[in-house]
């Protein structure tokens, strides 16, 4: 039986949409982007190598926690064994669920790949495919509320990925008080991603806005007002910083493939 | 100046109908409820259209815009390219009555589903007072002047209509959302219905309400997503919920 726009009450028109603009613009861009990133990141997470060069390594791949980590690469230790069951892992796939897990559930890209991957809708006022729609009350889309979960972990994530720009600040010999364009590479790259996550959704929920009486909070109140602020920009800091965690890993790679020179600015 | 425009204007009732081709002359700073007024006026008198105040506070003539749902009121002529032929439709999200007309009382029957403010039964009327920072919070969520385009686009039921027995909608996730910040609301596990009841878990955030308010008022951002923040709070966080025990109180104060 017809359902949505389609119904039997409805008025009979029989295009899907009467938009004239290009809809379909934005979901495919963010289609392309998204899933370019998909690939790459994919690749480099079961490459399992080029990701550590000293002083730079890679976000994703950061902090390297398993015995096969490159030596001086590991922030952390080693607590996990390179193989288990016989098979080799890569130390990027101990960690990435927590950074992908902040990313796929966080409130943007939600929206972004509910209209660009799963076309729910495609975009406003145009009917989308699906007979059914549950939204996020089952599983497996109810786990979407993990997201002040993967909030708090992306914010260890943070404060690791920023002592490792920090430690940039050496040469390849341990010596502080240089920078190398590589170290002003991870510097953008951690400082995007405190911007994403400190004006993400939750972190405004958590800062103040979970709160009834702001009068009675004013501290938690002019804290949510400069969260809130940086909220409006959070869909502009969700993309740069992932563009700068790629760009941060290409770079390493890059380097300690060989391929580019690590230039030292002092 | 004035100039010739060609208009799609969608006719008919919930048995049969379709769009219409009309060529109307359209003056300088005109709307699309001029249009419409016009051909109504000269081509057909029969044309149903709902509308009143025609300064975008009314919310009465919501309709679709080449395909987007917008206030045909706010609509300037001039928005459209020149050449450009203009469709008009009726609201696709509800039934129709006639032409441009839909039937839009599902949004009332919601409207009934939500429970009221409750006041502290400690304060006498008059008794209450609210600092503005409090007041702030809240004041955007009452510029909604019930336009319904929200719920219009929303693609829960406008593309789901079983979804209407259990989805209240962007607009009454306002309303929810405005009572559950009031500081004097004593209402208990209004989050709690918010998602079990009203349906806030169906909605997945596309932020279409938003784009179309033409009140500009942030709903995704600042009514739902903090509401599906609020019941994290309660049906989905562990910590949250022990700390909730052990001060013996909701939890947000």
């Amino acid at each position: 039986m017809a359902t949505g726009v389609f119904s039997e009450s409805r008025a009979k028109i029989k295009e899907r949409t009467l938009r004239t603009d290009r809809w379909w613009l934005q979901p495919l861009i963010t289609f392309i982007v998204l899933f370019s990133f998909i690939i790459y990141a994919t690749f480099r997470a079961f490459e399992n190598k080029y990701y550590f060069l000293e002083p730079l390594v890679s976000p994703l791949y950061s902090p390297c926690l398993s015995t096969a980590c490159v030596e001086g690469s590991s922030l952390l230790g080693q607590p996990f064994n390179n193989e288990y069951f016989g098979i080799g892992i890569s130390p990027a796939l101990f960690i990435l669920i927590f950074p992908l897990g902040f990313r796929m559930t966080c409130y943007y890209y939600r929206k972004s790949y509910y209209r660009a991957f799963w076309m729910s809708p495609p975009a406003c006022a145009v009917a989308e495919p699906h007979a059914k729609y549950t939204g996020e009350t089952r599983a497996p889309l109810i786990l979407q509320n993990s997201h002040r979960w993967f909030f708090y972990a992306g914010l260890v994530f943070n404060v690791l990925l920023t002592w490792d720009a920090i430690i940039a600040f050496r040469n390849e010999n341990k010596e502080w008080g240089h920078m190398s364009v590589g170290t002003l590479v991870l510097l953008f790259s951690a400082t995007m991603l405190w911007l994403y996550s400190l004006s993400c959704h939750t972190c405004r929920h958590t800062i103040g806005g979970r709160l009834k009486h702001f009068s009675k909070h004013p501290i938690r109140y002019k804290t949510w007002t400069w969260v809130s602020a940086l909220n409006h920009k959070h869909p502009t800091f969700a993309w740069i910083s992932l563009f700068g965690v790629a760009f941060a890993d290409i770079y390493v790679r890059q380097v300690a493939s060989g391929a580019w020179t690590n230039f030292y600015l002092f | 100046m004035a100039r010739k425009l060609k208009l799609r204007i969608w006719r008919g009732d919930a048995s049969d109908g379709g769009l219409k081709n009309v060529e109307v002359e359209a003056n300088e700073g005109e709307v699309v409820l001029d249009l419409i007024h016009r051909v109504q006026a000269t081509q057909m008198g029969d044309l149903a259209v709902r509308w009143n105040c025609k300064a975008g506070k009314c919310g009465s003539c919501s309709m679709e815009i080449n395909g987007k749902p917008r206030l045909a009121c706010m609509t300037q002529v001039a928005s459209f390219p020149e050449g450009e032929e203009i469709t008009i439709t009726p609201l696709r999200a509800f039934p129709v009555i006639k032409d441009l007309v839909t039937d839009v009382s599902f949004n009332y029957r919601k409207a009934m589903e939500i429970p009221s403010y409750e006041h502290p039964k400690n304060l006498a009327p008059g008794e209450a007072r609210m600092e503005q920072v409090d007041v702030e919070r809240s004041q955007e969520f009452r510029k909604c002047i019930e336009c319904f385009l929200c719920q219009d686009v929303c693609h829960v039921v406008r593309d789901h209509e079983e979804n209407k027995k259990s989805f209240a909608g962007p607009r009454f996730f306002i309303r929810i959302a405005e009572l559950d910040m009031h500081p004097l609301d004593m209402l208990k596990n209004r989050k709690q219905k918010a998602q079990e009841e009203h349906g806030l878990g169906m909605c997945n955030i596309t932020k279409c309400c938003t784009e179309v308010c033409p009140e500009h008022i942030r709903i995704t951002d600042n009514a739902i997503i903090p509401m599906k923040e609020r019941v994290v709070d309660v049906k989905y966080d562990p910590v949250h919920w022990l700390g909730s025990k052990i001060r013996k109180r909701e939890g947000i104060v």
